[in-house]
């Protein structure tokens, strides 16, 4: 892959920017299609530039369709173009949900693997901005319900350069879900080194009395929760999850086996959550290891709070200690 | 209004006399493109098919099949438009282009593996050129579109060479015109100026929903409001079918913009094996389109054209002869693996695939040790 020139510290919009830039560089068949990503350079801006520097042609607006940016988009691929899409908020995905669950999903089963669907799917997510309605959801349980999708989630600007690029080279469809409240959030980004394979976990604070799993803007949350933790002498070990789809359980069953206690976190409603399928597979393969029941901290059942109401919907450091505490209580 | 695209374009009426009218004169030149040769086969597609096709309804119901998809009486349109399309072109169709298969070369027994539950579907489109069924109806006429957008980018159509530039030809039925994505689909081809045609098989009847339910205006005239160029065809007459594809591909196929083709025509038979079609339409209604029978009227004209009889003996011995194969073939079909569930869910390595498929491969050997 090209090296570009990264300043030092890149705000994550920027990072998923330069991986793009460095993925169109790479293969003149990656397109990026969207409703605002050309001219405007997205309302996120984290297309901007990449229309005047690639062309009208690889670069392009849509008609104002989710339903016909995924369905083209298929169409794309089976013509042996990587079309990358831009959902412009997380609540809009919805009209394309058929496209994606019916149709992109099941491609390449229903070709008995003769046709392969590599289209990335950027979903700018989650809550914490002050946003209206449709503007803070975090809706990828749905999809991570479907066989045949990959699902993953940066938290860092260095994860958002390379995931991007690696969910561009899969052959598989891959949704891409970008912590949007997090967009600003500077961090490094070693271009000459992912790191990681794309879909494996990475423990990103080490501890040794209970251990957090959580994954996009929940890693910030559970990493201030255990900095608050470590003040009260209780030593928590974080894991972001990077995959949502597939998880990567080996380093979170390392983790419990060490701890025994699990709290998963995500904004996400928990009721049918990617949360309650962690609990169940780690109550499954880590049973005899947990010293108390694996508790799921996430967004309330309920539809997505007005913005004054989305600091007691989305989960904070308090609440992440709070049920840390119940876990040690057992 | 014979501009209207609700005029439709017809040059072989039911009693295979050869017409035309203002709404044809656009498409005359290609409409003489058919000779007697070309009407043979397409006499000769579309009576192997009806026979291949009334085998397979009598095997759905000995249990050969978990369901069939009959095209009974829309032959016509269908081999038209296919014999229209280039090497070079495609078809995305939706379910019921028995004829379209057979002319893009489709081996009709993985017809039957799809209907029989052995597959969701395994010819080879790259091939063929011709697409897998859709049966989320409507889904496949953005794949179309996308598809024939990547034709232009890639310089594949729209470089204005009309031998060469391929283009894409997109079925779906009524029914389908009522679905967001065959507007959208629309849309896009319209604003890209995409190399598509839109073949719109007009058959009256959407399961037991008439079209009426679906639209109050003519097909034909709602999709010229798009912006693609829109024409309504006799969709039982084959020449029809043949010479506006033509058209409307090789203007499409150079970047001339796409169109749209409301093929009029009936389905004959049930809409599947699973509905009873004297539920929700009359008698009189089904003999009133099978005088108009698209068969029977190419085969008048070749009878006028003084085809012998050795022509029509030699059609029906190739039409026995492939109902009788796929009677003997269908029992033969082999049988999906375990394996195959988990094979293609992803072209990538998957380590939930790994593990769901040798847990079975386990599970099986144990329940086998176990007997």
């Amino acid at each position: 892959m090209s090296t570009q020139q990264l300043p030092a510290q890149l705000p994550i919009a920027k990072a998923i920017n330069a991986g793009l830039r460095a993925a169109m560089a790479d293969d003149d068949k990656v397109l990026l299609m969207g409703e605002d990503i050309g001219t405007l350079g997205g309302v996120f801006t984290v297309t901007a530039g990449l229309e005047a520097e690639f062309g009208e042609r690889r670069v392009f607006d849509t008609p104002l369709s989710e339903d016909g940016i995924i369905g083209s988009a298929i169409g794309l691929a089976m013509a042996g173009f990587r079309p990358v899409c831009e959902i412009q908020f997380d609540g809009f995905i919805f009209p394309g949900f058929d496209q994606i669950t019916s149709q992109l999903a099941k491609q390449t089963n229903r070709h008995v693997g003769s046709m392969a669907m590599p289209v990335v799917i950027r979903v700018p997510y989650g809550g914490g901005i002050g946003a209206i309605e449709h503007h803070q959801e975090s809706p990828e349980a749905y999809f991570a319900h479907t066989p045949g999708l990959r699902i993953v989630s940066p938290s860092t600007a260095h994860d958002a350069y390379w995931m991007i690029q690696e969910a561009i080279a899969s052959n598989d469809p891959v949704m891409f879900f970008e912590p949007k409240r997090r967009y600003w959030q500077k961090g490094p980004v070693d271009p000459s080194n992912s790191g990681l394979p794309l879909h494996a976990a990475r423990v990103v604070r080490e501890g040794t009395q209970g251990t957090l799993v959580g994954h996009g803007a929940m890693v910030g949350v559970m990493l201030q929760a255990a900095e608050l933790a470590a003040a009260d002498d209780v030593s928590l070990e974080v894991i972001d999850l990077r995959s949502i789809s597939p998880i990567d359980f080996a380093p979170i069953i390392s983790s419990v086996e060490k701890t025994g206690r699990l709290v998963v976190v995500q904004e996400a409603p928990s009721f049918v959550s990617v949360g309650s399928e962690i609990a169940a597979q780690v109550s499954e393969r880590a049973f005899y290891s947990l010293q108390a029941p694996v508790i799921r901290v996430g967004g309330f059942d309920v539809p997505f709070p007005p913005a004054k109401l989305e600091g007691l919907h989305v989960p904070d450091a308090d609440r992440v200690l709070d049920a840390v505490e119940r876990s040690l209580g057992y | 209004m014979s501009d209207s695209p609700a005029t439709a374009v017809q040059f072989l009426d039911a009693r295979g006399e050869r017409v035309s009218s203002a709404a044809s004169e656009r498409f005359s030149e290609y409409a003489d493109e058919v000779t007697v040769e070309l009407l043979q086969s397409f006499y000769r597609d579309m009576l192997v098919t009806r026979r291949f096709d009334e085998a397979a309804a009598a095997l759905q119901r000995q249990g050969q099949l978990a369901l069939w998809v009959p095209s009974v009486g829309q032959e016509g349109g269908q081999v038209g438009a296919a014999r229209a399309t280039k090497r070079q072109d495609w078809i995305f169709p939706a379910y019921r282009e028995l004829v379209m298969a057979r002319v893009r070369g489709v081996d009709p027994l993985q017809l039957i593996d799809m209907l029989r539950g052995n597959t969701h579907g395994t010819w080879d489109w790259q091939s063929t050129h011709f697409h897998q069924y859709t049966l989320v109806i409507g889904a496949q006429s953005l794949h179309g579109t996308g598809f024939a957008m990547g034709l232009a980018l890639d310089g594949k159509a729209s470089t204005g060479n009309r031998e060469t530039d391929a283009a894409v030809l997109t079925c779906f039925g009524d029914g389908a015109t009522s679905e967001g994505a065959t507007s959208e689909a629309f849309v896009f081809a319209t604003s890209y100026q995409a190399p598509v045609v839109f073949f719109c098989q007009n058959n009256g009847w959407a399961i037991s929903v008439p079209t009426s339910t679906q639209t109050r205006t003519p097909l034909a005239v709602r999709a010229a409001g798009f912006g693609l160029d829109s024409v309504r065809i006799d969709g039982n007459d084959a020449i029809a079918g043949y010479a506006v594809t033509r058209a409307l591909l090789d203007k499409a196929r150079v970047g001339d913009g796409p169109g749209f083709i409301e093929s009029m025509t009936y389905r004959i038979g049930a809409h599947t094996s699973s509905d009873d079609p004297t539920k929700y339409r009359s008698s009189d209604e089904v003999d009133e389109w099978g005088a108009r029978d698209p068969i029977t009227r190419v085969r008048l004209r070749l009878e006028a054209e003084s085809v012998d009889d050795e022509f029509f003996a030699d059609v029906d011995a190739e039409a026995a002869d492939t109902a009788a194969d796929l009677r003997a073939r269908i029992s033969q079909r082999p049988l999906p693996t375990a394996e195959s569930m988990f094979a293609h869910v992803y072209s990538e390595p998957h380590p939930v695939m790994a593990a769901e498929s040798e847990w079975l491969r386990q599970y099986e050997a144990n329940l086998a040790g176990e007997s």
